[in-house]
């Protein structure tokens, strides 16, 4: 099983970074973008979707438990 | 009145012409002597091109304005040689907390990288770098400054720009071939030429306060998000020269501009910030709003804007008067070759694309850090604070972090001036990139790389041994000099020697160099005066040569 993944680990095929910046927030620009005009609860809904699609194609629940455990220590 | 800073007054002397009534003709114009007007004159003037300087003020920038020098905009100072003063009275910092709320979520130390002769900034209050140019600039001959003269109409025929210019004792008028235009975010002549800019405002206000404080205090970058003492914004702390701490609020949309100004309301706040028992003196407030936006082109005919002018950005990352110097970089050696009719009036055209291009990516990482510093709705705000609190713990989340980033310049890939590669290189160095700094020693002197190219183009060898090298590749190289568009060639080697034929070399003593270039025996770069690359191959070939040339000049 590969462990979660919690170094920086944004890329996208076929772009080549100068700036190690540049992934993270090319990612973030479109992760807010895609919330842009929403209500509070239309971003709820769609936060939660995403995090469906997303734990669906990680898979591995042992992965996602791990995932599960980091983000509410933090709440 | 600035209790650290005296600002000069420079002398204004009515124009001849004044009395005289004739019109003066001069090859070039810059309009505007800020950062980027000097920038662009100093410029003008390695290619040889005389300048006149026209600016409607007396002395240098009043206030609170740069703060942040890039290394790309110091190495660029360091060709029009003013980087020396700007980086011995700069103050460098190395090490950046950010915090939020009541809590330190981590910090960096941001080492300079070894082996470039620049800092990756340094910070300086805008007066000083302003100063050391006008007086670099009146040191060079062929640079005319005329304080006190402001430029009031603009024409443009088919062969000649007319400028009509106000002084204290009358109006007169100039022509002139080339018109450079940095007159600042404002810019009236653009809008006498009735040319739009475009972008956005942020919706937001931001209290900048200039304060002195005692030596102690450290020179660091300190950013908080949501601190206690400035609930639900942000607030930027960091050093300048003679111990004055830039500090950045921002205040939100709604705040009063007229009464955050005032020293009771300012006071309170920086007390709250930096404790009680820690004296300051306030020496100088003002607030701001910012946008981000540029012009469609950044050349209409004979008239080309740089700096402001052309495109603003949020101060986040520092990159108005950074890539504002990109601008007149990129330009000289452009108009140059125009003017001597060595390169088509197109080669003009690839000055606004190349610098639209990088405005774009200014604008971009400087919206991106506005988007993170001040978020516009819950959930952009709900990201912002996730990314904060996993900032502590997880090195991903420290990564997406955003309170400013770094100016760094554009690489020009996207360039039609380029020739692409042929032959495969690893590393950064493509065509288009500006070209990384290097160690390197010269008749036994040890210098840098960037500090041996610009200004002409070059072909830069690497070689194992100097000494060796074959007599056909030594005409080769000797030959490229003698074209209509002259290539500087220069020899850069691993074992020191001296190349036969009397063509300049330097030594690569610990091979940073070619590493950084992935440069074997009989690599060549040609490298355009502004000191990006412009083609590159693994062996030297002339006719390939002449033919990246040809192509980094629109002859092609
Ligand atoms: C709070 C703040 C922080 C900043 N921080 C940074 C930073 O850290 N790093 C950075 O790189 N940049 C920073 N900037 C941006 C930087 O100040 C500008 O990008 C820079 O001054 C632009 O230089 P310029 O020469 O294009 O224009 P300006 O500096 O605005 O100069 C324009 C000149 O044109 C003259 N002029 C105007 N109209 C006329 C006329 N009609 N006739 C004759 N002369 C005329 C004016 O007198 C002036 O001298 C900051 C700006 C602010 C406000």
């Amino acid at each position: 099983m590969t462990p979660l993944n919690l170094e920086p680990n944004f890329r996208e095929a076929g772009k080549r970074y100068f700036n190690a910046y540049t992934p993270g927030d090319d990612f973030y620009e479109s992760l807010i973008n895609t919330h842009r005009d929403l209500s509070d609860e239309q971003s709820e809904l769609l936060n939660a979707r995403l995090i469906l699609i997303l734990a669906n194609h990680i898979g591995d629940i042992g992965v996602l438990r791990e995932a599960l455990t980091i983000a509410r220590e933090g709440v | 009145m600035l209790k650290t800073y005296t600002y000069p007054k420079f002398e204004y002397t009515p124009p001849p012409e004044l009395a005289s009534g004739k019109t003066l003709r001069v090859p070039a114009i810059v309009v505007g002597a800020g950062p980027v007007g000097l920038g662009a004159a100093l410029d003008l003037q390695l290619q040889e091109i005389p300048v006149l300087i026209l600016d409607e003020d007396d002395t240098v920038s009043i206030g609170s304005r740069g703060v942040c020098y890039a290394k790309r905009a110091l190495e660029i100072l360091d060709r029009y040689r003013v980087g020396d003063p700007v980086c011995d009275k700069g103050v460098s910092w190395n090490v950046g907390r950010t915090f939020f709320r009541d809590q330190e979520v981590y910090n960096f130390n941001l080492v300079p990288e070894a082996d470039h002769h620049r800092p990756g900034m340094v910070n300086l209050q805008q007066y000083y770098l302003e100063e050391y140019m006008v007086d670099k600039a009146d040191k060079t001959p062929h640079i005319d400054i005329r304080w006190k003269n402001k430029v009031v109409s603009v024409t443009q025929g088919e062969k000649t720009v007319t400028l009509k210019v106000e002084t204290p004792d009358g109006f007169y008028t100039v022509e002139t071939d080339w018109l450079v235009v940095a007159d600042g975010a404002r810019s009236p002549i653009r809008h006498m030429m009735g040319l739009e800019i475009e972008g956005k405002i942020f919706m937001d206000r931001f209290l900048i306060a200039d304060v002195v404080m005692a030596a102690d205090f450290p020179a660091e970058r300190w950013f908080w998000f949501d601190p206690p003492f400035h609930p639900g914004q942000s607030v930027l702390l960091h050093k300048q020269a003679d111990n004055v701490f830039r500090i950045d609020f921002q205040l939100g949309w709604d705040a009063d501009p007229e009464e955050e100004r005032k020293p009771e309301k300012v006071i309170p706040r920086i007390k709250a910030m930096l404790g009680d028992d820690r004296e300051f003196e306030l020496e100088w407030v003002s607030i701001y709003t910012f946008q981000c936006r540029r012009m469609g082109s950044f050349r209409h005919g004979r008239v080309m804007f740089v700096g402001d002018a052309a495109h603003q950005v949020s101060p986040f990352g520092a990159r108005g008067a950074n890539s504002g110097l990109q601008d007149t970089d990129n330009l000289g050696w452009k108009l140059k070759l125009v003017m001597d009719g060595k390169a088509p009036d197109a080669l003009l055209d690839t000055y606004s694309a190349e610098r639209t291009f990088a405005a774009d990516e200014n604008i971009m990482n400087s919206t991106r850090s506005t988007d993170f510093i001040t978020p516009k709705s819950k959930a952009s705000k709900t990201f912002r604070n996730a990314v904060l609190g996993l900032a502590k713990d997880h090195a991903f989340g420290r990564a997406l972090v955003n309170s400013g980033r770094l100016s760094v310049p554009a690489f020009l890939t996207e360039s039609a001036l380029n020739s692409a590669d042929a032959d495969a290189f690893a590393g950064r160095m493509v065509p288009g990139a500006p070209m990384d700094d290097a160690p390197v020693i010269e008749n036994g002197d040890d210098g840098w790389l960037l500090d041996k190219v610009g200004n002409q183009f070059f072909a830069l060898y690497f070689a194992d041994d100097p000494n060796t090298l074959d007599g056909k590749t030594i005409d080769a190289l000797s030959n490229l000099s003698f074209g209509n568009i002259p290539v500087q060639p220069l020899v850069i080697s691993k074992n020191p020697g001296t190349v036969p034929g009397g063509i300049p070399n330097i030594e690569d003593p610990r091979g940073v160099a070619s590493q950084r270039y992935d440069a074997k025996h009989g690599t060549v770069y040609l490298l355009r005066p502004d000191q990006h690359v412009a083609a590159r191959w693994r062996a030297l070939d002339p006719a390939k040569v002449k033919a990246a040339v040809a192509r980094a000049t629109c002859n092609a």
